[in-house]
């Protein structure tokens, strides 16, 4: 990999700029209504830099980072697939990037159109009734699922179900969402197979119980086979059932959480309809609900009046939860998951969740003779499995986290560690549908040489990365002294 | 197009390595009843010279009109570089950056980041980005209530002129965790807050008072009054700015004798497009004492084990995946794209072109209000400066001349009638410095001879 690139403040002259991007200077005049007393005395410390330097700058931190464009990244229950080319080029179409939010509806039928049959391509999909595309990620689309379940709750005048039943092997978005709603939460245990403890579950829900949260399959990387039964006792005792979208894409096409018995759901448009992450943000947490929350779905909505579409708004959408965000969410995220959805088609979707599946069981299987442990020998991998390396942590003293070390020097992004916390120093693995059998075999290849070092050699394993812009970070270090922002080293 | 590379060889071959015969097979834990009938609803795939027209033919719908609304998303000139080195595929298909060693990229922007917004806001830390202005506003008032210990009411004072949709989405946000959100007043002659109205609260326990600057009507607030306010009453500040008047108005850092408590706005205008409303990003910035009780990813610089300096995630026992029912917020995103794009413009703009960009902005907005006040019947509705957009009065309903604008192709701003009864026939209009004299004289000479038709009828 580059090395290290230093800081853009580093560069900076005092007069130096990209003056050929600044507009005209209108002159200290055009500033004459601005009271002094308000005005800026300083200017702010932004770097001066010219724009080739600023441009190799940025294009060197590029390159200091893995990608899906350059590295197989295995990450489970993120769902890092190719994202393709096309869904961003025709998202950024000039005249989708000029559209002001709160431009008519005359200058915008036809991001309208798309944005209403991305509703209803995503009810299809995914068996549900209505759908509402403005939460901002998953976690926002968390909170608009459950504080539909509340405000469903609260309209019957069931004033009490406050508890939100979570397994123990949830996201931490799940419990982290159900308090900024104002819910309690009750973990609850998962069996020795993965699936939801039944007896556990059934002494938890009562008189209280507001709903159940759910990932299907679950993070442990299988499916939940008696998610008809936990339906079926969690809607007797009054609660809602709620789907947390962050492995969709394992059922892509297979099954639809709407036939499973949910009551809302979550779709991150990031994984599932293959939206970039970039680095971080932004995705697309549209949210889906059968019909007794479709009343409560957060505005703004796409309707259709005959030919025409346009917003549907609080007074569309009265018992509405309200808004989200300050506008439509994350528009042109939802205009790439609408290209993405529409190149696909039936067929394309159908073949989603079986590639997955494939790449997965076979991962797997191969992972398995090259003498790996599957946390959950006995099931079928779903588009993820989870390898456990305790063997090698007692054995070896080598662990989950060095082979996910010493992976990035292989130069294979490494698979999700220390998540699920339940299974002891697991690796979360997730190739999706878009990646070869070639790639899968290079990285068995990687995975059994490190696993041979680990024996041998093993400090080469627990030094790892070796060939990477920086080598093992001092986390402690980090958060104890802290250095948020640069500082100029005073003159001494 | 379903992007599987696979070979029927492939396949038979991976099957063969599992152990089954079939694909469907490896369904068979999936109760058969639940599996899927039909996806009749869906269209035929399309491929990618079809979705390539049908894009364009649904872009051309939209059209390109002259586009004179503000209210909280602002159309400025981005830098050609700022998108062509953005939608690199190394920074647009990255993670979250979980695995500092492959993620030093995107680690080493957002500390760059965090530096610039904490310069621009006069503020010692800022995280690495929320979603957008509104929410980062509701997470702001939750994290007042964390951060103000001497407040137990959790009542936050909110003035009107707050951006409307910023109130909605913060007791969307908050409400059900208690939090209660009381409307401050604001004087319909000035458009701003008058700090003696502040007096009825004298005494209570309130957490924190929100401050927009400029306001939702583009009035500058004397915010150094209502800073002091609250203060001296214990109440914590909530600053909400737009990043680009920050060039030329005083930093919340710098309000009032101690400066804003926290920090919070859209990030929009730094080099990201209108785009209909996202994706953006909201930053937030605020005091080293109350680091702890920020949402959000935050990136520190620290060191490996041969002593040489990285960047690395930080402060992550704040978060949901480690503290889960106990972490500030749920949040696990940061707008990533978006901070790389800011911080490509906010290197390009630097404090010199930043300035440039906010004062032709301001020229070309108060050349907009004087040649629209020039019609009859149009009048500037508040007497306070303003930045980059002002409320204009009209004589009549606003409604219909917006649409006969628009068949022109001029949008001419926020019809107020439905968010602010009260100011009769008003219109928010704002220019910034993608605008020329011609596109103003353009939509001055339209609104003229409509305003003129509908007196004659």
């Amino acid at each position: 990999m580059p090395a290290p690139e230093q800081l853009i403040f580093e560069y900076s002259h005092a007069g130096r700029g990209a003056h050929d991007q600044w507009p005209h200077d209108p002159g200290a005049a055009a500033l004459a209504d601005l009271p002094a007393k308000l005005r800026r005395v300083r200017p702010p410390e932004l770097p001066q830099v010219g724009e080739l330097e600023t441009v190799r700058h940025f294009t060197r931190l590029s390159q200091l980072n893995f990608s899906i464009d350059t590295h197989f990244y295995p990450l489970g229950s993120c769902t890092m697939k190719y994202n393709p080319k096309a869904c961003n080029q025709y998202a950024m179409l000039p005249e989708f990037l000029a559209r002001h939010p709160l431009g008519p509806e005359s200058h915008g039928q036809g991001l309208l159109a798309c944005l209403y049959e991305l509703q209803e391509m995503l009810k299809e999909v995914t068996g549900m009734q209505g759908v509402a595309l403005s939460p901002m990620a998953g976690a926002h689309g968390e909170f608009a699922g459950v504080a539909m379940i509340r405000a469903y709750h609260r309209a019957r005048g069931d004033l009490k179900r406050n508890e939100i039943i979570v397994p123990e092997a949830a996201h931490g978005t799940n419990p982290a969402t159900a308090t900024m709603c104002g819910c309690v939460v009750r973990e609850i245990p998962v069996d020795a197979h993965g699936d939801v403890d039944l007896a556990a579950l059934a002494a938890a829900l009562g008189p209280n119980t507001a709903g159940i949260m759910l990932t299907n399959p679950s993070t442990l990387g299988v499916f939940e086979r008696h998610i008809g039964e936990v339906a079926r006792i969690v809607h007797e005792a009054g609660g809602l059932l709620y789907y947390d979208g962050a492995n969709l894409n394992a059922i892509l096409g297979k099954v639809r959480p709407g036939d499973m018995g949910f009551d809302v759901i979550h779709m991150n448009l990031h994984k599932t309809f293959s939206t970039p992450h970039g680095g971080g943000g932004p995705g697309a947490g549209a949210v889906g609900v059968g019909a007794r929350l479709a009343p409560f779905l957060p505005i703004p909505l796409v309707g259709k009046d005959g030919e025409r579409y346009r917003w549907l708004t609080e007074a569309d959408v009265p018992q509405s939860i309200g808004r989200l965000s300050a506008f439509m969410g994350n528009a042109g995220v939802l205009l790439r998951a609408y290209i993405y959805m529409r190149l696909l088609g039936r067929e394309g979707m159908q073949r989603v969740g079986e590639y997955a599946t494939l790449n997965a069981n076979y991962l797997l299987a191969r992972l398995k003779s090259a003498g790996f442990d599957a946390a959950y020998p006995q099931r079928r991998a779903s588009h993820e499995f989870i390898v456990t390396l305790k063997r090698q942590a007692r054995e070896l003293n080598v662990t989950a986290m060095d082979f996910a070390k010493r992976l990035l020097d292989y130069g294979f992004h490494a698979p999700t560690t220390y998540f699920p916390l339940l299974v002891p120093e697991c690796l979360l693995i997730e190739p999706t549908e878009t990646e070869s059998k070639d790639v899968l075999d290079a990285f068995v290849s990687a995975m059994s040489q490190i696993q041979k070092e680990a024996e041998q050699e093993p400090g080469r394993v627990t030094s790892a990365p070796h060939t990477m812009p920086v080598r093992r970070l001092d986390d402690v270090r980090a958060a104890r002294q802290l250095d948020l922002t640069w500082k100029p080293t005073a003159p001494s | 197009m379903a992007f599987i590379p696979h070979t029927e060889a492939d396949v038979a071959a991976m099957l063969a390595t599992i152990g089954v015969a079939r694909i469907e097979n490896l369904f068979d834990e999936i109760p058969p009843d639940l599996r899927v009938k039909s996806l009749a609803g869906l269209p035929q795939e399309l491929n990618e010279m079809e979705i390539g027209r049908l894009m364009t033919e649904r872009a051309r719908a939209d059209g390109a009109p002259l586009t004179f609304i503000g209210a909280g998303a602002y159309e400025h000139h981005i830098p050609a570089a700022v998108w062509a080195i953005t939608t690199r595929g190394e920074f647009y298909s990255a993670y979250t950056p979980y695995q500092a060693e492959a993620s030093q990229g995107t680690l080493q922007l957002i500390y760059e980041f965090q530096t610039m917004i904490a310069r621009l806001t006069g503020m010692e830390v800022a995280n690495a980005s929320m979603y957008d202005g509104a929410s980062a506003t509701a997470e702001a008032a939750l994290m007042a209530v964390r951060a103000n210990r001497k407040s137990k009411s959790a009542r936050i004072l909110v003035p009107t002129t707050l951006h409307p949709h910023y109130r909605k989405v913060a007791v969307t946000t908050a409400a059900n965790q208690g939090l209660k959100f009381e409307e401050l007043p604001y004087c319909t002659a000035e458009g701003v807050t008058p700090v003696a109205s502040l007096a009825r609260y004298d005494g209570q326990d309130i957490t924190a008072l929100v401050i927009q600057q400029p306001n939702f009507f583009g009035c500058l607030e004397d915010v150094d009054a209502l800073t002091d306010w609250a203060h001296a009453h214990a109440i914590l500040v909530i600053a909400v700015v737009n990043p680009t008047s920050l060039a030329l108005l005083k930093p919340p850092g710098e309000w009032g004798a101690r400066g804003a408590d926290i920090t919070v706005g859209e990030g929009q205008p730094l080099g990201v497009p209108l785009s209909s409303g996202g994706p953006y990003f909201g930053f937030m910035a605020t005091r080293m004492d109350y680091v702890r009780q920020m949402p959000g990813r935050i990136v520190g610089r620290t060191l490996d084990v041969a002593g040489h300096a990285g960047f690395t995630l930080t402060l992550q026992a704040r978060e949901q995946h480690i503290r889960r029912a106990r972490a500030t917020s749920n949040i696990c995103t940061n707008q990533g794209l978006l901070v790389t794009a800011a911080t490509i413009y906010m290197s390009l703009m630097g404090p010199q072109g930043l300035a440039r960009t906010a004062a032709a902005a301001h020229a070309r907005a108060r050349e907009l209000v004087a040649g629209l006040t020039r019609v009859p019947g149009v009048h500037l509705a508040f007497s306070s400066p303003y930045f980059h957009e002002a409320v204009l009065q009209l004589d009549r309903p606003v409604a219909p001349l917006l649409r006969s604008l628009a068949s022109r192709g001029i949008l001419g701003g926020l019809d107020l009638s439905g968010y602010f009864p009260e100011l009769g026939h008003a219109l928010l209009v704002c220019a910034t410095e993608t605008k020329t004299s011609a596109d103003i004289d353009r939509y001055r000479a339209q609104l003229s001879e409509l305003m003129q038709a509908a007196r004659a009828a």
